[in-house]
């Protein structure tokens, strides 16, 4: 009895080990999304009811941990059947190489593209690889966008009327005014997560757009600019200017996005730099918080000022998972006009099927009008090497300390781009 | 032809030894799996340039390793875990042997101060590390401070000590060393208490009898008695204080510029933020010698301390 026992146990244990992508009944999801892991669970019910087939809705969250999962889930292959890939596009190029994502081009197109068009375009981009990609996957659509996001500036109404301020700033200048406006009666000007870097490149990426437009920032990361250039140096001393006007929230650098999030929500602060997933953050921390989104003001007036944006979460599904079928199938349906419209209305965020924007909250279209104002480095042509990211972001938390000047950092950020050049022509 | 001094193994004793061998099998196969494989697979990644995901590694041999070597950032964070672990050498470890000096002594309530010394390090990093952020948290709200230290320092009339304490470089390192320190203590203070229980009461007796006081009997008796669990509390510092990373995580995420970086968070921004894995591996393997080497010199250097 004790040895059917331990046999049984065994057999147990070896199976679990390579459980993953088999065929069942059940579709198995990972995610990150925290806020809208409820939401997931009563759809995934909802669905079995319909059809019979069991989704489970497994959270892995931060998104850092959750990136380390997908990573260590590859090396053992154990990928669920559908799940996301995060990070530059490089890395979903390599996912696809490595056979891990499947292709959903012929999906879309079925029934003269309705899937395809039924979507937000830009949001489709950011799992699009076009002809001739410097990352030679083979063209097509490889992941479904969930929702759409973009990232804007926040701005508390009630801390702007204190401070005499009537209507939200629309350039650079303003912007600075407003805030000296809003500190003289206490009140801290811009919060924002800068303690995660990605939120500081973002920032800075606005401004890159909006100072030297977009074929010049292409052009620095294919080496043939550098960083030193004059413009650069405009970004690097927007930073300084932002400090040197005591501009930015005590502790900024240091500061999760959570954190800022929660500054802003309780007043602490009367702008922040946030996407629009902080519609319903904010809703759960303070659900009278009077506040609009608006484009971060410009500084150079003749180009617009473009935000990251697009699809806000992209699920794929495993190349290699034994029910794609099945897996593709609950993916059209969770992108379909009724359970986009439930989404956007319990999570309040922006749904990824157009037909369901009506009906949101205004802070919520004011998001969705700059769609066509948005970008993002996953459908850039080329992207940053992530060693220079490192160091221009790193660099520019050293401006905002006081640690550094834009000159010296400019200088450092070009350093390490020339010897990832070299590295790459190795 | 016979070798000259091999004993001839008898049957018997030959299969005394497989069934020996035999017994050992599942440790050496469970070492080999989860031990001895990793290390030679991730010496192996160490000479790839792989980014985690392609099914397609290519070999340039010792670069990673020369790159480290000019590493600056790599080296600062090595730099700032010894300054973690020298706080907590010092402060962290001075504390649990004063504390468990006292818990060792008949005062009262011991046993409840024996729990409330070992809570620190039962806590979970992260939420050790949350409840430290809000205490330094440097915010403002309707002219008040937000974090209680802050709050604190202005009740008391300190505000020239105020500070912005976890986004300052001159703060934020000594900050997460001195939290590690508040959370690790217990460790040291439990195996410090279990070391000075194990001290024979007739030598305090009889240097009680021979007229030493405290002090004297702290110097000549309990310290040198004590060499041998000061150096398991102090390898265990090393070792844990090298490798701290969840607190920093979770007090300053990404990190200040690089003054909060520690090896382990250099090592996960190689593999998961710019994608290297060879690097890291390399990183892993250099960081791993570091402390090898580290304890066995400890180790050298407190057999030396016994034999003085």
């Amino acid at each position: 009895m004790k040895k059917t026992f331990l046999f049984a146990a065994l057999l147990f244990c070896l199976t679990g080990c390579f459980s993953s992508a088999k065929q069942s009944n059940t579709i198995t999801i990972w995610h990150w999304i925290t806020d809208r892991q409820d939401a997931f669970v009563r759809l995934a019910e909802q669905y079995e009811q319909q059809t019979g087939v069991k989704v489970k809705f497994e959270l892995y969250a931060p998104s850092d941990i959750y990136s380390r999962k997908i990573m260590a889930a590859v090396q053992s292959s154990v990928l669920p059947d559908i799940f996301g890939v995060l990070g530059e596009k490089k890395k979903f190029a390599s996912f696809i190489e490595g056979g891990f994502v499947a292709d959903l081009t012929e999906e879309f197109r079925q029934n003269d593209a309705a899937w395809e068009k039924s979507l937000f375009e830009k949001a489709l981009n950011v799992n699009r690889f076009e002809e001739g990609n410097i990352y030679q996957v083979k063209p097509g659509i490889y992941g479904v966008p969930i929702d759409v996001t973009n990232i804007q500036m926040l701005y508390n109404q009630d801390l702007l009327v204190k401070a005499g301020i009537k209507t939200p700033p629309t350039n650079f200048d303003e912007f600075l005014s407003a805030i000296a406006a809003l500190n003289r009666i206490g009140v801290d000007g811009l919060v924002s997560g800068w303690g995660e870097i990605w939120m500081i490149e973002c920032f800075a990426s606005n401004y890159a757009f909006n100072i030297m437009g977009e074929e010049k920032v292409m052009a620095t990361y294919r080496g043939e600019v550098p960083y030193t250039d004059e413009d650069w140096i405009k970004v690097f001393t927007l930073f300084k200017t932002l400090r040197d006007k005591k501009t930015l929230a005590l502790g900024i650098v240091a500061k999760g996005n959570k954190y800022a999030e929660q500054d802003f929500a309780l007043e602490r602060a009367a702008f922040a730099f946030n996407g629009s997933w902080c519609v319903n953050v904010y809703d759960k921390m303070n659900p009278g918080l009077k506040y609009g989104a608006m484009l971060p003001p410009r500084v150079n007036l003749e180009r617009p000022m473009q935000v990251w944006g697009g699809a806000g979460t992209s699920f794929v599904v495993n190349g290699m998972s034994e029910n794609k079928t099945m897996a593709i199938d609950f993916l059209k349906w969770l992108t379909a006009k009724e359970q986009q419209v439930f989404l956007a209305r319990e999570t309040k965020n922006l749904p990824s099927n157009r037909e369901a924007l009506a009906d949101i909250p205004t802070v919520l279209s004011q998001f969705a009008s700059a769609m066509d104002l948005t970008t993002h480095p996953s459908i850039w042509k080329y992207n940053e090497s992530p060693l220079v990211i490192e160091a221009f972001c790193k660099g520019i938390q050293a401006i905002v300390i006081g640690e550094a000047m834009p000159e010296r950092v400019a200088a450092d950020v070009q350093r390490i781009k020339e010897r990832e050049l070299q590295r790459e022509q190795r | 032809m016979s070798i000259v001094g091999v004993k001839k193994l008898s049957i018997e004793e030959i299969r005394d030894m497989v069934g020996s061998y035999f017994f050992i099998l599942p440790a050496v196969f469970i070492f080999s799996v989860f031990y001895i494989y990793p290390f030679f697979e991730i010496f192996n990644l160490s000479l790839h340039d792989w980014n985690g995901i392609s099914l397609t590694r290519q070999f340039i041999g010792l670069d990673n390793f020369a790159e480290i070597m000019q590493d600056k950032v790599w080296w600062m964070s090595m730099w700032h875990a010894a300054y973690i672990t020298l706080i907590a050498l010092t402060f962290q470890n001075a504390l649990a042997f004063a504390l468990a000096l006292a818990c060792d002594r008949d005062i009262r309530m011991r046993r409840f101060y024996r729990v409330v010394f070992y809570l620190p390090p039962v806590l979970s990093e992260v939420v050790v590390g949350l409840i430290w952020q809000w205490i330094l948290n440097s915010g403002m709200q309707n002219g008040e401070p937000v974090g209680l230290l802050n709050y604190f320092l202005t009740k008391a009339h300190l505000n020239h000590l105020v500070r912005d304490w976890l986004a300052d470089p001159q703060t934020a390192l000594t900050c997460i060393a001195v939290v590690h320190s508040w959370k690790g203590f217990g460790w040291g203070f439990i195996i410090l208490l279990a070391g000075l229980q194990t001290i024979d009461r007739q030598l305090y007796e009889a240097a009680r009898v021979d007229g030493a006081g405290s002090l004297s009997v702290l110097k000549n008796v309990t310290i040198p008695m004590m060499i041998p669990v000061f150096v398991v509390v102090m390898v265990l510092t090393i070792l844990g204080s090298m490798q701290v990373f969840v607190l920093v995580l979770s007090m300053v995420g990404q990190g200040l510029v690089y003054h909060t970086e520690v090896p382990v968070t250099r090592i996960i921004a190689s593999m998961t933020g710019t994608s290297r894995f060879g690097y890291a591996c390399a990183q892993g393997i250099i960081f791993g010698g570091i402390l090898l080497v580290s304890s066995f010199a400890l180790n050298k250097f407190s057999k030396k301390l016994k034999q003085g």
